[in-house]
């Protein structure tokens, strides 16, 4: 297919609606206290580099954040916090900051201290520059929640989701890419037709997903930095449900080819070699890569339900993985591993569950009606998913233990199936 | 007309972050030829009227998509009811009167369950509605299915009474 590009200039206003709010919907009931003192050197800067932490770190739910004006004092180095006064204010650790001029370029500088001891926790030095404080703000935050609370933090990521605008007889599908923390949305493709299924690469720097732009489905892969794409699949019937390897130079998919049985297959990237992976006249679709990469999880009806097996990609018998509940789709697996999440039928209602892959047990860990699409955060801490709120679709966040969540609503439309990034 | 994939890069004004997607895509519909417009007023496939019935639903819609027919599903199920017989039948003399007639077969869902599990139930309607063609006396070049899951819903709403709507196949004239 020849592909015409057309160079025109418009404002990128297409943005505005796609943007996110996030709110804590359930939080800890303890919670870590600390306080983020504005940074020196501040000026003029576009953004306030001490709120982006201090609103990553509340939003996390595992942090009580102390506000600015009841900050006794506004030190912004170690030598200049007076630790009683914190002390007396029940703050844990004080965040204290400073931006550096390095010739053309910023330093963000930061430093923790303990209130009890007095002395620093943590201090780092973050090159920067004026247009990049929002990413060296997240940078920071995930350096001191990695360090309070022991696992790496996931606030310099980007959400992809979809968003469909507009009146119900002209819908648009919107592919958006967000910070974290909701700011920055980009639209990065616009269709009439709906879009699907986005999925990051392992590094990062590229989205897989599905488009029925040409009236059937087919599977593009496109470059987010640059919004150069490429149609990946687009066989005769379903191309659906991609889903990288670990090292990012296969996908596996959903054919239905031309009798319209839908099978798991994997796509190698460079060669373009298909492997069939399943051959069953069931729905079989929605692999996820095992962490070895040696096998595939997948959606399965062939016992009637959905369900989730695995299979070695070397070949060999699907086993069944999920026995709990009538209903189990879309798995996607923890960062270590051990666990997956999926989609599950709990009286009535699909929620998200986290299913143990050694004991099988099973945990319900959304409260909605419709919770679809889970995603995990890179640090393993949280998942993201779709949820339907007074007739809308948004996202939803959950920790895995259940103790946290969110709830992110767009200005206008629907958002779902979001994506989580790695750590960027 | 040319059926070349238009593909209309917006540059952006603005790029903040290093690294930052800095030119929306937008994609037109393949079937609106040398539109490439990219205002929400160009919606690609008019589904307006098509809630209020099979009888409206046959007007022209906006552009070349042409419903024939819509073949309405009960919950988690592919199996057509007898009320449909009749239709299946109309369509089926249709195709042996003009065999270079050919329709497409869209699959649907209601808005439950996991979205890409839903593309393989919309398409296993789609598939049944393609056997009793055949039956009929259909061939398989006239008849090509697609799936579009739950994403394209006719009726708004999340009640039984758009689920039951939404549960369907629609019957499109697919071009020779």
């Amino acid at each position: 297919m020849t592909a015409v590009l057309w160079l025109g200039l418009s404002s990128a206003t297409a943005s505005a609606d796609s943007s996110l709010t996030i709110q804590i919907t359930r939080g800890m009931t303890s919670t870590i206290p600390i306080a983020v003192v504005p940074f020196a050197g501040q000026g003029p800067l576009p953004v306030d580099v001490a709120s982006v932490i201090d609103a990553d770190l509340a939003r996390s739910g595992r942090f009580q954040v102390l506000s600015r004006d009841e900050q006794p004092q506004t030190p912004t180095s170690v030598g200049s916090v007076d630790a009683a006064q914190w002390r007396l204010l029940k703050t844990d650790y004080v965040v204290v900051g400073r931006l550096v001029a390095k010739g053309d370029a910023l330093e963000l500088q930061f430093d923790v201290v303990n209130s009890m001891t007095g002395s620093r926790l943590l201090g780092y030095s973050l090159p920067t520059n004026a247009s990049s404080l929002r990413l060296a703000g997240h940078r920071a935050a995930d350096l001191i929640y990695e360090k309070i609370v022991g696992v790496p933090g996931a606030f310099s990521t980007r959400i992809a989701y979809v968003s469909v605008e507009g009146a119900f007889s002209a819908r648009h599908w919107k592919l958006v890419v967000a910070d974290s923390d909701g700011e920055n949305a980009k639209v990065i493709l616009d269709s009439v037709e709906p879009i699907m299924s986005p999925t990051w690469s392992p590094d990062g720097g590229r989205l897989a997903y599905v488009s029925f732009e040409g009236r059937n489905s087919a599977i593009y892969v496109q470059t987010v930095a640059s919004g150069q794409r490429e149609r990946v699949s687009g066989r005769a019937g379903i191309n659906g449900a991609p889903a990288w390897s670990p090292d990012g130079t296969r996908l596996a998919l959903t054919l239905s080819q031309a009798d319209g049985n839908l099978d798991v297959f994997v796509l190698d990237l460079a060669t373009r070699a298909l492997l069939r992976i399943t051959d069953d006249p069931a729905i079989d679709t929605e692999p996820c890569f095992s962490a070895d990469a040696q096998s595939l999880y997948f959606t399965s009806d062939r016992s009637g339900r959905p369900q989730i097996y695995r299979i070695p990609l070397a070949g060999g018998k699907a086993q069944r993985v999920t026995f709990e509940g009538a209903y189990n789709a879309r798995p996607r697996l923890s960062v270590d591993g051990k666990s997956m999440a999926v989609v599950t039928q709990d009286g009535g209602g699909y929620r998200i569950a986290l299913v143990d892959l050694a004991s099988g047990q099973s945990r319900i860990l959304s409260q909605g009606s419709l919770d679809v699409s889970p995603s995990f955060a890179p640090n393993g801490q949280n998942v993201i998913y779709s949820a339907r709120e007074a007739g809308r679709a948004v996202l939803a966040t959950v920790s895995i233990d259940g103790s946290v969540a969110t709830r992110i609503n767009a200005r206008a439309g629907d958002v779902r199936e979001p994506a989580w990034s790695p750590i960027l | 007309m040319t059926r070349a994939l238009k593909i209309l890069l917006l540059v952006s004004l603005s790029a903040a972050l290093a690294g930052c997607p800095k030119k929306p895509t937008t994609v037109p519909n393949a079937t609106q030829g040398d539109s490439v417009a990219a205002t929400t007023d160009t919606a690609g496939r008019g589904y307006s009227g098509v809630g209020k019935g099979v009888a409206e639903a046959n007007a022209t819609t906006g552009d070349s998509v042409k419903i024939q027919a819509i073949i309405h599903f009960d919950y988690d199920s592919s199996l057509i009811k007898p009320e449909y017989t009749s239709v299946i039948g109309a369509q089926a003399r249709r195709l042996a009167a003009d065999r270079g007639l050919k329709l497409r077969l869209e699959g649907h869902t209601d808005e439950r369950g996991s979205a890409e599990y839903n593309i393989g139930l919309g398409e296993r309607r789609a598939q049944a509605v393609k056997r009793a063609l055949l039956l009929e006396g259909a061939t398989e070049a006239q008849l090509a299915t697609v799936s579009f899951g739950s994403e394209r819903p006719m009726a708004e709403g999340h009640n039984e009474a758009a689920w039951s709507q939404n549960r369907r196949v629609e019957i499109v004239d697919g071009g020779r």
